[in-house]
């Protein structure tokens, strides 16, 4: 059973700053992604990747098909979909790492992963964050700071975090491994692993073939999307 | 966060004020839920401000209405309230949080006044429960308690807007106006400000509508967003939607136009 459909998926961009430009991204995305599966999304930059995530997660508006997303007992169209199912979505059924971490200032870092577990009680999300955050070697002391001091490896992993740390379906990595060193991102490795065996369904794009050979079962070639 | 609540809180429908021939807002409908964070962008005299008038119910529409959902679950025209009902509402359901504190509060009376009259107005009498509860409040958005017995006059700007919050905050309401709410303050005391509203919005579940003309304000604090241009609602969406892929050339060139830190 399928946890994530895309069909005929569209999505291209007009530049009206730039005299009306029309930039067409891709065309006819069609792949799904079945519980416990590892998708991985390759192609050379600019291609529409990281375009592909973001309209499944509902960032960025998607121009035509549909993106079927499983949540419970229903079946949410995203291309479609209200402001309020998508927020109710992500609650839900998907979390996603952006390549960026967009934290609110003065939060400290522990807080900025524990307030990704909206079910839990405040000790207990607290408690969990504080796990994942140490399997990611980001240290103690670090915890109780905000992260926007920290360096691009420790954000990212502050990024990881709090994608990993929620229990969702559906799970989008955007280059989850792209400024870690190698110890760092076999701990990455283990962690998708135990994702996919928890049953959620991962969309990654990854660059580094070690880290894609390790975790990917399919491999999406978003050049052949090309829109013309 | 949104509510499981499947029932709007409020909804505009086709909301319109003229001024003579001028337009100040035009055909503006939507729908907000309980827990709902709406942003209203724009440059200003886009009409972002009456929109808010005539939501609040300070300013009478020239055509459309405002339902409101009231506690006891009933939805209502704002116009076919009784004056009584709409005290009511501002005193106890509703905030209204001014861009300038020195119109959200009286400047003449203490700190700890200003956030036990609206407990008063409400039917409060025992002077210790309501000094406990402004006591509370002043440590909830992060004022000394010690001030709690100076007038406002002696606040700087960010503890005055603070301030302001906490009189709004104090009678529970369910429904908050915010006109740009950090508008008027330095960067680093917008930070705290704007951090302290978000984390008081998702625990309170209010439900809110922001003016603001600073994008990043919007992007922290709503769920979704309207665009407005001359009057008109001409983008709306969920608020990484609207900034991360606009689409009407006034909204990119909006979002086009913020500076990078």
């Amino acid at each position: 059973m399928y946890a994530l459909d895309l069909v005929n998926v569209e999505k291209s961009f007009t530049l009206h700053l730039q005299g009306g430009l029309h930039l067409p991204v891709v065309a006819g995305v069609n792949f799904a992604v079945q519980s416990g599966e590892c998708v991985a999304l390759a192609g050379p930059s600019g291609c529409g990747k990281s375009s592909i995530l973001k309209m499944i997660y509902g960032g960025y508006r998607c121009d035509g098909g549909r993106i079927l997303m499983r949540d419970g007992d229903h079946v949410i169209d995203v291309a479609t979909a209200s402001p309020r199912t998508i927020i109710a979505m992500r609650q839900r059924a998907v979390s996603y790492v952006s390549q960026f971490l967009r934290a609110v200032p003065r939060v400290a870092t522990i807080d900025v992963v524990a307030q990704t577990r909206d079910d839990a009680a405040p000790g207990e999300a607290r408690a969990s964050a504080a796990v994942l955050l140490r399997r990611l070697n980001i240290p103690e002391r670090l915890m109780a700071v905000p992260p926007a001091t920290f360096s691009g490896g420790e954000q990212q992993r502050v990024n990881i975090a709090r994608g990993f740390l929620p229990d969702r379906a559906v799970l989008l990595l955007d280059e989850p491994t792209a400024s870690l060193d190698s110890e760092n991102r076999a701990v990455v490795i283990d962690l998708i692993a135990e994702k996919k065996r928890r049953g959620v369904a991962v969309v990654a794009i990854i660059h580094d073939e070690e880290v894609r050979d390790a975790v990917a079962d399919q491999i999406v070639d978003v050049a052949t999307f090309a829109a013309a | 966060m949104i509510d499981t609540e499947d029932r709007p809180l409020l909804r505009a429908e086709a909301l319109t004020k003229w001024y003579g021939a001028q337009i100040g807002c035009c055909d503006i409908s939507f729908e907000l839920y309980p827990g709902e964070v709406m942003a209203v962008v724009g440059e200003s005299g886009s009409g972002k401000t009456t929109l808010l008038q005539l939501l609040s119910a300070q300013l009478a529409p020239s055509a459309g209405r405002v339902f409101y959902r009231m506690r006891d679950g009933v939805m209502r025209d704002l116009a076919s309230l009784g004056e009584a009902e709409r005290r009511f509402l501002f005193r106890t359901d509703w905030g209204y949080v001014h861009q300038e504190p020195a119109l959200g509060l009286r400047m003449a009376v203490s700190g700890g006044a200003n956030v036990g009259e609206r407990l008063m107005a409400v039917g409060w009498r025992h002077y210790g429960r309501i000094r406990g509860a402004a006591k509370d409040w002043f440590e909830r958005v992060e004022i000394a308690r010690d001030r709690i017995d100076d007038a406002p006059t002696t606040y700087s700007g960010g503890m005055r807007q603070r301030l302001q919050i906490a009189r709004n905050l104090v009678t529970n309401p369910r429904l908050v106006f915010m006109d740009e709410p950090t508008g008027g303050l330095d960067v680093s005391v917008q930070a705290r400000l704007l951090d302290l509203i978000r984390g008081l919005v998702g625990e309170l579940r209010l439900a809110a509508v922001v003016v603001t003309h600073d994008l990043a304000v919007a992007r922290m604090l709503s769920h979704r967003i309207i665009v407005m241009k001359e009057g008109a609602a001409i983008e709306s969406g969920l608020t990484d939607q609207v900034l991360d892929d606009p689409r009407e050339p006034y909204t990119q060139l909006l979002v086009s136009s913020i500076l990078p830190a």
